[in-house]
């Protein structure tokens, strides 16, 4: 193994950020390992967006450090270039092209030159549609390919933008409450759905459904008021008194 | 085949409108020259000078379709473009003039001379070659527009604000060429053009031939835009205009997708201006007033941003109009306009050519829904 791939894929070392003199992110220290899944929790405004905002070059940190994959110091680049050096990101509000159909979705995704004359001489192999397809059935949205994405409804278009992340293969996947407004189902459905993306790729998500998140069954991380109030397994972290003070208790 | 990928790429729909502005191109000229005046179907020179006119402005509004249309770049300095182009071809035909001047000088136009000009300033040197000003009346409006682009996208100036910014560089630029020693005829612009290509401005063969190069030029700039937003590049326009943060995420470069369209679209502009400046034969600083670039939206958008026939129609239509109330009731057109643009951007936002293929499609549903009910079969939504 050479030493860039013992180095973990994600680092976060003392970071901070305010917004108009209100720290969003205080002193927070964060390292995900190759392959790892990790979930995130933390009460509303605890900084949890705003923390893939400054991992995808959103936002630019006040202090501390951001490195990727080892020495890549995410600090330095803009949201093209971080996603272009594999991670992806879906947004907490389902974003998606809604006036193509779900198919040009993916394909519009799809990890491939991003210049503008590769796009505009760009053909369709059938390797490339035989691979869209495959990510339609995953995201179990073959029934609906054709369809325009503004005629899914709001869990499928979670399912699309997930898809479109898959079809982008990064490194590291950021997935922003993806059940958010789900059925049971389809809560259900989605943890299926990550944990299968989890087997070749590390992702984060945050979310607040506790069911959801038991799921999963990865390492937690429970942030509040911008910075790391306790980490561990789920049982671990729900039983710490600090996070049943700040956020389960309520 | 290159012809038939062409084709499926297009669609059949936008190789109808190419092959009837070309058709029209050809068609025009001879009932306007071989049919004698009492002929029925003979076409008197007046009009094809006037929808020469039109074509230019048809052209104009594509250009300002590309990108308002598929990018959402609402911009309301298009006629900045159209006036650059035109004021190139107008130093072309300046230069033709030659020592048939008022003044009869050698080399300076008249109002250099009146001027007391001894000497052509540098930036009108190779304007008496066809091809340098051919190639300026694209590359200054693209340079333009490069530079322009360039530092609004990047900074990531949108929506009202980017809209604001087009209309304050028409509006420097129109008061700049107000400017006498801008060295571009100030007030009075360039005018009393004789001759282009070594033959009359005045006569009807010119005028047809000026008619046919428009409508080919538009049949052409159609042709350009329907490939450009019928690529992956084109979808990824339409991506940017819906959700840009979503392109900016994927890993696209945003700002340089917008440069290259907005680039495009003003070299456009600047063809249609330097064909309308021999048909009308005159270019002035009026043509950088920002009403005209409104003007274009107010085309654009009754006739349908978001395709690319909505925008010729649209200029057709109500450049038609135009010509018809400033005739019979003149005072009543600006209220006829503004009355047009209200309804439209209220009853129907895609156009009158994004409702009637609105219109289409959902009869194709209904039909495919009757037909997929009989068979039994399962409905395909349309792409
Ligand atoms: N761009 C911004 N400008 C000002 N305040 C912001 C901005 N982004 C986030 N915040 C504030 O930072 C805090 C953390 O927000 P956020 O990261 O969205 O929380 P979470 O996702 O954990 O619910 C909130 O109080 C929010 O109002
Ligand atoms: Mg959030």
């Amino acid at each position: 193994m050479s030493p860039k791939e013992k180095q973990p894929l994600l680092y976060l070392n003392g970071v901070s950020v305010s917004f108009d003199g209100f720290k969003a992110i205080n002193n927070l220290s964060l390292v995900v390992e190759r392959g790892e899944m990790r979930a995130i929790i933390g009460p509303n405004g605890a900084g949890k967006t705003t923390m893939m905002d400054i991992i995808t070059g959103k936002t630019r940190p006040d202090e501390g450090e951001v490195f990727f994959e080892g020495d890549t110091d995410l600090t330095k680049y803009d949201e093209a270039d971080i996603a272009c050096l594999g991670i992806g990101r879906k947004f907490q509000k389902p974003t998606v092209f809604e006036n193509h159909s779900v198919y040009d979705n993916l394909a519009l995704a799809f990890d491939e030159d991003r210049g503008i004359l590769a796009n505009l001489f760009h053909n369709e192999t059938r390797s490339r549609r035989g691979r869209i397809n495959e990510i339609l059935d995953t995201v179990r949205l073959s029934h609906r390919k054709d369809f325009l994405a503004s005629e899914l409804s709001h869990g499928q278009k979670q399912w699309l933008e997930i898809g479109m992340l898959l079809a982008q293969d990064p490194k590291l996947l950021l997935v922003d409450e993806p059940v958010a407004g789900m059925t049971d189902a389809e809560t259900v459905e989605t943890a299926n759905l990550l944990r299968e993306i989890s087997k070749n790729h590390s992702v984060i998500v945050v979310e607040h459904d506790m069911g959801f998140i038991r799921d999963l069954d990865v390492k937690v991380t429970c942030l509040a008021e911008g910075s790391v109030l306790s980490e561990g397994s789920l049982d671990h972290v729900a039983s710490d008194e600090k996070v049943i003070e700040s956020y389960l208790g309520r | 085949m290159i012809s038939k990928s062409l084709f499926t790429k297009l669609g059949p729909q936008s190789i109808w409108i190419v092959a009837l502005l070309f058709l029209i191109a050809a068609v025009v000229p001879l009932l306007n020259l071989a049919l004698p005046e009492s002929h029925p179907l003979h076409v008197p020179s007046y009009l094809v000078g006037l929808f020469g006119k039109y074509l230019c402005y048809a052209m104009l509004a594509l250009a300002l379709d590309l990108v308002w249309g598929y990018c959402g770049i609402l911009s309301l300095g298009h006629g900045a473009f159209f006036a650059l182009g035109g004021y190139a071809m107008g130093m072309y035909l300046m230069r033709q003039i030659g020592t048939r001047g008022v003044y009869a000088h050698p080399t300076l136009p008249d109002f250099m001379v009146f001027l007391n000009w001894e000497e052509l300033p540098w930036f009108w040197l190779g304007f008496d070659q066809f091809w340098f000003a051919a190639l300026m009346v694209v590359a200054v409006p693209g340079l333009l527009a490069f530079v322009f682009g360039w530092f609004a996208f990047r900074s990531r100036v949108t929506g009202v604000y980017l809209s604001i910014i087009t209309q304050a560089m028409t509006y420097a630029l129109l008061l700049a060429f107000f400017r006498n020693d801008m060295g571009f005829g100030g007030n009075n612009g360039l005018t009393d053009f004789k001759d282009m290509l070594g033959v009359s401005l005045q006569s009807d063969g010119t005028r047809a031939a000026l008619f046919s190069a428009t409508a080919v030029a538009l049949g052409l700039s159609f042709l350009l835009c329907s490939l450009i937003v019928n690529s992956k590049f084109g979808k990824l326009l339409v991506a940017i205009r819906d959700a840009e943060s979503r392109a900016r995420f994927l890993g696209y470069r945003v700002e340089h997708f917008k440069l290259f369209a907005f680039v495009v679209s003003a070299m456009i502009a600047g063809v249609a201006g330097a064909l309308y400046v021999p048909q009308v034969g005159i270019i002035n600083p009026g043509e950088f007033a920002p009403a005209n670039s409104i003007e274009v939206v107010i085309w654009t958008a009754v006739g349908g941003r978001g395709t690319l026939f909505g925008p010729i129609f649209g200029a057709l239509l109500v450049n038609g109009g135009k010509s018809y109330f400033t005739a019979a009731y003149p005072e009543y057109w600006l209220f006829a306009l503004g009355g047009l643009f209200v309804l439209v951007t209220l009853f129907l936002p895609k156009g009158i050519v994004g409702v009637l293929s609105q219109l289409r499609s959902a009869a194709q549903k209904q039909l495919g829904q009757r037909a997929s009910a009989e068979t039994g079969a399962k409905p395909e939504a349309a792409e």
